[in-house]
């Protein structure tokens, strides 16, 4: 299609399709100046900062105890709060892909709200929902769980700031999702369950896999909603975007930017696999 | 059994409402009541008080320089968003999948990082810094990092909402236009404006939500001098502090306002697009 009219042209039957529209030259010289000096300057920055930094050194600050702690901590919490979002997020896709009910533009404009919201804001909201005399937090302390300054806390954070990456990558896929095959199943006298597990999930897994990635990658780096309600504990509930933080406030500048060098290789890393995983499976989509 | 022809999964009565009642007790756990608890927490000290705390002098700073940071921030990415959009979605050309995955780096890093980035190049021990140092030009710790870092946070937004809307209207009409005789700007202006306007205001929407609420990186850049570099967020963080609690949540009321008027013109956004294709899903059924 794209070719149709591009041949029309004079001068141009030669090589069809070849960039008939102007402004390549202008839009690629815009976007490569401003990737270059907004992106990919200051990475550039950080990796000959840390190499200047010499490998026994670079070693034994991104292996010290306390920072190791934080991997560790950030890890499992991220980890923990991308499967809560899993399953909150398959819910709510699930609820208003399927469902009519009163309500349910309403609840679909305020998924976005995680997003929208500034995470210092979300920070001290949930700070306060979960502090002892809090809203959320005197029923906790009846049972005896304490969430604000524990790592329970940064999971609390960590799954409202990413909330809506898994509703927003499942959703699409369930909208598209034809419904010949659940209604065969059906009639013949499957269970719910039995629909869900042999039809519906093996075409949505993908998709929730995708927003699980997201979720995580998102969690590793959130830092605004955190600190408020992790009481940042070293060893206990001090996350590694905190660490960073911490050792830029002591001016031990080469010391937070091996740490940022760590953070940074590992959201490059997962961001790439994301992006793979999308295209292959997007291929997958298409092939078929 | 009885069942009717269009039975799917969950359609029962008992496993839908339980659904959607787990559903709503989410939403309203999740996203409803810490809503609700920043508007009251702002209020719980009256009306008069939350007035007193807005119009602090440090308050009315921290606003004014917020719609700075946001006012530069967001033409920057507008006119860079749309740039990248065309180039990516109109041209074929090598490197085009790198270009695309490379705009998502941003999304990835961890604020804290983007900040410390632009503080090691741009700080008075950095390649560029120390150069910049000699000549009195300071950017870290002044208002031009914290516009820098914003940029370079907020720069995904406005071209992750164009590029899929675009690829997927491809450039046929624009064609159109060339054979036709338009030029660049009559193109832009005439054709691919009126089509991705709504995309577009939404993109400037989120560039503008992130601008005005960035917390991580730009507490790294701005050294957080009351009354000169505290942006709105790290406003509310010094607040909180300081104990002023309401004082913190009456500044935190201002950006979740913000948040909400996001979200209904996400809402808007998508009931236009929506109402945009639905003529086109007509004539696509009817082949």
């Amino acid at each position: 299609m794209n070719r149709s009219l591009s041949g029309l042209l004079p001068g141009r039957s030669s090589q069809p399709g070849k960039r008939v529209l102007p402004g390549f030259a202008l839009s690629l010289g815009i976007s490569l100046f401003f990737i270059s000096v907004v992106l990919i300057l200051p990475i550039t920055g950080l990796v000959v900062h840390t190499a200047g930094m010499g490998w026994d050194q670079y070693l034994a600050v991104i292996t010290d105890e306390r920072v190791v702690a934080s991997y560790k901590v950030t890890l499992w919490t991220a980890a923990l709060a991308s499967v809560i979002n899993a399953l909150v997020g398959l819910l709510l896709a699930w609820v208003l892909v399927r469902y009519e009910f009163p309500g349910k533009r309403i609840m679909d404009a305020l998924v976005d709200l995680p997003f929208a919201l500034p995470t210092a804001v979300a920070g001290i909201t949930l700070a306060a929902l979960f502090a002892q005399d809090g809203w959320y937090g005197q029923f906790f302390s009846l049972l005896g769980i304490k969430v604000s300054f524990t790592p329970l806390g940064i999971i609390v954070a960590m799954s409202f700031t990413s909330l809506p990456f898994v509703v927003r990558t499942v959703q699409p896929v369930l909208e598209d999702q034809a419904p010949e095959d659940e209604e065969a199943a059906v009639s013949l006298g499957a269970s719910d369950w039995t629909v869900f597990r042999r039809i519906l999930f093996p075409a949505i897994w993908p998709a929730l896999l995708t927003g699980f990635g997201l979720c995580f990658c998102r969690s590793l780096g959130e830092f605004g909603a955190v600190i408020f309600i992790a009481g940042n504990m070293p060893y206990v509930s001090e996350i590694t975007s905190l660490m960073i933080f911490v050792r830029l406030q002591e001016f031990d500048h080469a010391a937070a930017s091996a740490i940022a060098s760590v953070v940074l290789m590992a959201s490059l890393v997962l961001l790439l696999l994301i992006n793979l995983w999308q295209a292959r499976y997007l291929r997958r989509l298409h092939g078929r | 059994m009885q069942q009717r022809r269009t039975m799917r999964a969950g359609d029962q009565p008992l496993v839908k409402w339980t659904l959607i009642g787990l559903a709503i007790i989410t939403t309203l756990l999740m996203l409803v009541i810490p809503l609700v608890l920043i508007f009251d927490m702002a209020f719980s000290a009256g009306v008069g008080n939350y007035w007193d705390n807005l119009s602090n002098q440090y308050t009315r700073h921290a606003i004014g320089l917020t719609l700075l940071v946001a006012a530069l921030t967001v033409p920057i990415n507008l006119v860079f968003g749309v740039f990248l959009a065309w180039l990516v979605t109109r041209f074929e050309f090598p490197g085009r999948k790198v270009l695309i995955t490379l705009i998502d780096i941003p999304f990835a890093v961890s604020p804290v990082v983007a900040g410390l980035l632009y503080l090691l190049l741009y700080g008075s021990n950095g390649w560029i810094g120390s150069w910049l140092t000699e000549n009195d030009v300071q950017l870290m710790f002044s208002w031009p990092g914290i516009v820098m870092v914003t940029v370079f946070v907020t720069c995904p937004f406005v071209a992750r909402e164009l590029i899929p809307l675009m690829q997927q209207q491809g450039g046929e009409e624009e064609e159109a236009g060339v054979v036709l005789g338009a030029n660049g700007w009559q193109l832009f202006r005439r054709i691919t404006l009126p089509n991705i306007q709504w995309a577009l205001l939404y993109g400037v929407v989120l560039t503008n939500a992130r601008a005005v609420g960035e917390f991580g990186a730009v507490s790294v850049v701005s050294g957080n001098i009351r009354g000169e570099t505290n942006t709105l967020s790290l406003h509310v963080e010094l607040l909180y502090q300081d104990y002023n609690v309401v004082g913190a949540f009456a500044a935190a009321s201002l950006l979740a306002g913000i948040a909400l008027i996001t979200i209904v013109v996400k809402s808007f956004v998508e009931w236009r697009q929506a109402r945009q294709r639905a003529p086109l899903d007509e004539l696509s059924d009817g082949r």
